[in-house]
């Protein structure tokens, strides 16, 4: 029996150590496309403090970390490419307080968003957090180290955004508080006014340290939820049919999505418009409002309102929307994967036929997707297809074509969202030099040993 | 492997592990290990692992599959059209191991017991009425119904107890049933999750047999896992009978006015067995002879229905008992559940779990607290005869 195997069991328990072929496999990998990689450890810890014993242990020798939530990146990100040990983080769950009157929660780093939901929803039932389309497996933590984006984009931007304030266990073993919980103890700045030291952790996809806890702005959660389907056949159009939805500031949330089948879909742009209300007359003012925002381009026949049936309503209401997983089984193979770069919206028209032409290209099924950020300040176009696990040629095309998106993605203005390590290397060699320098000095300072997932936004 | 040719469509993407509002994780494996290799996920891509040559069969993962203890939350939750074959892929990859003889010990000595025994407490089979000693049921006959109680309500002290409590409960309510005594044999409900699907067709075939020369035509049993055998695997092996579960006979009968119940001031927070409700959808029978009860408050856990938590004694691990104790043991978490309602008394509606539920009461030293409390002795209690 290793060292390093019997001191984890001391820090954590022997229940929550394995090094057993059975955890390291499933632990070296994740839904995706990404190459496995087997770690030599899986480790669940309980407190920050064991946390902290474990990041001091890795540093002995330097033995690679790799801090995980649920693994639902599907852009590898929690794949331990250099081994060490995965530290699975789910057994940190405990939703610690909720300030109601500052509309705020403080999560363990291993809080689920499924958790958190149905937690606001039986004991603070007008407060609610945004929740990403992801399965309600995913962690808080693990969202906002990757700049998630939840229902509540375009009213109040990235989760990353809404975060009120962490504690990281840094690289060295410190744990650090950042934000308005450093000096008070309450969690409702994650920087301003003081330096904002949340990006030294935030979208550095657990290369700088440990989120441990989160501090995340809750919001008003509306009586009533309702969702419209504007559809047009004409891509130049929709980005202009998103500047005049976000003109209103009537909508919750808006998602653009096309896809190629079933037949009735094909050629058409749906722009999924979400309201909310506390009254029915709250609901039909909005409702208005968005309908005359989009008046001149029904006039011209450009688009018009799909009749959403009653009975699509639930799933399109739902969130998360469990109807997206079953999408990952279109083709009997139970897997999907997508790039989702970010772009100003005028690039939708060239993106959306980039997708088409791509796909005809790989003879592979495809859908797009896109949500808007802010009151259309930007955009996350995903690039989505579907693929057999059991037909390694399909898995392959898939995935050229993903890198292939990505580049022409970057090449077209776009930034990565959640990268994987190919699309990481491409940004790389976009980023500017003094910039890649300055992410260098930061890396270098916060973790001189390299142990914190290494090979991610690996700048050396 | 049967089923092998879906068993790569697992997106692992969790949905499994939850309740359908998400307020917590429902796999009982998972929350006992705490490694997402004992959530459904984590099998399913194991067992394609293995199938592909990438894993071989070991003690651990022999382990990780007998850990599974069938509560069908997985299935309930699966976001994916595989769902329904969840259960099925788990029981053929536990067969690979039968057959392949590398099953954990536990499992091993329960299969030798079964086989040898006709029932896995190794008691000889002429103890196996004994439960009934002191009452008036009679062997079958000619009555209308045949009560099963299986190998719990046979052996286990709470089971006989519990097996008496309703067989003389529909007795005196005027039922006309009928016992096997010492000449009834394991369902095999939970051979069949365990993966000795050969033992399993021998005592299903050996029982139908013994029905039919008896003719049986209608069965109440004791235990959901007989009712589940019954039901749903019993039919496809040429066994066609109607079959209840007590519960659903005596909300039955409470429903036309047949028993006559006085008041019993408690409060009752009811536990879901999986065999009954999400195997079965049975989840309003045994609500309806609570609710029925005058001054009887029922008070629901969190999870409840086809959210409940699983005490943990599906799938055969009430005899193999592969999750183990500890404070993290889903019977005990299930305790504590059911005390945060207010409730007095813990009901149970199955032998397995009301051994299971019993057991952890004690161990969280919570019995002067609350304590469990079969349906039929809940009844009982406000039965006015």
């Amino acid at each position: 029996m290793s060292e390093i195997y019997k001191d984890l069991v001391e820090i954590v328990g022997e229940k929550y150590v394995s090094n057993q072929k059975e955890e390291l496999y499933f632990y070296s990998r994740d839904p995706g496309l990404e190459q496995s990689h087997e770690p030599e450890y899986v480790v669940a810890p309980k407190t920050v403090e064991q946390i902290q014993k474990i990041v001091k242990l890795a540093n002995k020798d330097h033995t690679p970390l790799v801090p995980m939530g649920a693994a639902l990146s599907l852009t590898g990100l929690v794949i331990p490419l250099k081994g060490g040990i995965v530290i699975d983080m789910k057994r940190m769950k405990k939703i610690l307080k909720v300030n109601e009157n500052a509309r705020s929660v403080l999560v363990e780093g291993g809080t689920s968003q499924g958790v958190l939901k149905s937690y606001l929803e039986r004991n603070y039932p007008n407060l609610r957090h945004s929740a990403p389309d992801a399965p309600p497996a995913s962690t808080i933590a693990a969202n906002v180290a990757i700049h998630g984006l939840g229902r509540l984009a375009q009213q109040y931007g990235f989760n990353s955004d809404m975060v009120t304030g962490l504690e990281v266990v840094l690289p060295n073993g410190v744990i650090c508080k950042i934000g308005s919980c450093s000096m008070s103890p309450d969690w409702f700045s994650k920087g301003p006014t003081l330096p904002d030291l949340s990006g030294l952790f935030l979208g550095w996809l657990g290369t700088t340290g440990i989120i441990s806890k989160v501090g995340l702005k809750l919001y008003p959660k509306k009586r009533m939820r309702d969702v419209e389907i504007f559809v047009t056949d004409k891509a130049d159009l929709v980005p202009e049919i998103l500047f005049r939805l976000t003109h209103t500031e009537m909508v919750e949330d808006i998602s653009v999505w096309f896809q190629e089948k079933p037949i009735m879909f094909q050629g058409n742009h749906h722009v999924n418009i979400y309201l909310t209300g506390d009254t029915e007359e709250e609901l039909e003012f909005k409702r208005k409002m968005i309908w005359d925002s989009l008046k001149e381009i029904r006039g011209n026949k450009d688009g018009g309102f799909m009749w959403v049936m009653p009975q699509m309503k639930p799933d399109l209401l739902a969130s998360p929307q469990k109807s997206i997983v079953g999408f990952a089984d279109l083709k009997k193979g139970g897997g999907v994967e997508y790039a989702g770069p970010i772009v100003l919206s005028d690039r939708y028209p060239v993106y959306a036929k980039r997708l088409q032409d791509t796909a005809n290209k790989y003879q592979i099924a495809y859908s797009g997707a896109a949500r808007v950020i802010g009151r259309n300040h930007a955009l996350m176009f995903a690039f989505v297809f579907t693929f057999n696990r059991a037909d390694p040629d399909m898995m392959g095309r898939v995935k050229k074509a993903l890198k292939e998106l990505a580049a022409f993605s970057f090449d077209h203005g776009g930034i990565p969202w959640k990268p994987t390590i190919d699309e990481q290397k491409m940004a790389i060699e976009r980023i500017d030099t003094d910039t890649i320098n300055l992410m260098k000095i930061v890396k270098q300072n916060l973790d001189p040993n390299g142990i914190m997932n290494p090979g991610n936004w690996e700048v050396d | 492997m049967e089923y092998e040719e879906i068993a790569h469509r697992c997106f692992r993407c969790g949905y499994c592990k939850f309740t359908d509002d998400y307020q917590d994780f429902n796999c009982p494996s998972y929350v006992k290990f705490e490694f997402d290799t004992y959530a459904a996920g984590g099998r399913m891509w194991l067992i394609n692992a293995w199938l592909n040559n990438e894993i071989t069969t070991n003690k651990h993962y022999a382990e990780i599959l007998y850990s599974c203890v069938t509560c069908g939350n997985c299935e309930k939750q699966c976001a994916l059209e595989i769902k329904d074959d969840l259960l099925n892929i788990f029981e053929a990859a536990k067969s690979e191991l039968v057959s392949e003889g590398l099953i954990p010990p536990p499992v091993r000595d329960y299969f030798k017991a079964i086989s040898i025994n006709g029932n896995p407490y190794k008691e000889p089979q002429n103890e196996r009425g004994k439960w009934a000693e002191g009452t008036d049921i009679q062997t079958f006959s000619d009555q209308e119904y045949l009560f099963y109680v299986g190998d719990v309500g046979s052996y286990d002290e709470g089971g006989k107890k519990m097996a008496k409590f309703v067989g003389v409960l529909l007795k005196e309510i005027g039922l006309s049933i009928g016992i096997l005594g010492n000449e009834e044999k394991s369902d095999g409900n939970d051979v069949k999750a365990l993966g000795e699907k050969w033992l399993f067709q021998q005592l299903a075939e050996d029982n139908i047999r013994k029905f039919n020369e008896m003719g049986v035509k209608k069965i109440i049993t004791l235990d959901p896992h007989a009712f589940n055998a019954f039901t749903n695997d019993y039919p496809k092996l040429g066994g066609n009978y109607e079959v209840w579960h007590y519960t659903q006979i005596l909300a039955m009968l409470i429903k036309n006015k047949k028993i006559p119940i006085s008041e019993y001031r408690v409060k009752v927070t009811y536990h879901d067995p999986c065999y009954l409700g999400r195997h079965n959808d049975v989840y309003n029978a045994p609500r309806e002879i609570l609710e029925n009860i005058p001054g009887l408050e029922l008070m629901e856990m969190n999870r409840n229905r086809e959210n409940a938590f699983c005490c943990g004694g599906g799938g055969g691990n009430f005899f193999t008992d592969i999750l183990g104790v500890g404070e993290e043991s889903p019977s005990r978490i299930r305790v504590r559940e059911a005390l945060d309602t207010g409730a007095e008394i813990l009901a149970v509606a199955c032998p397995l779990c009301s051994k299971m539920l019993d057991d952890a009461v004690k161990a969280e030293g919570l019995e002067e607290k609350i304590k469990v409390q079969d349906v039929a002795e809940i009844v009982k209690q406000g039965f006015k005869i």
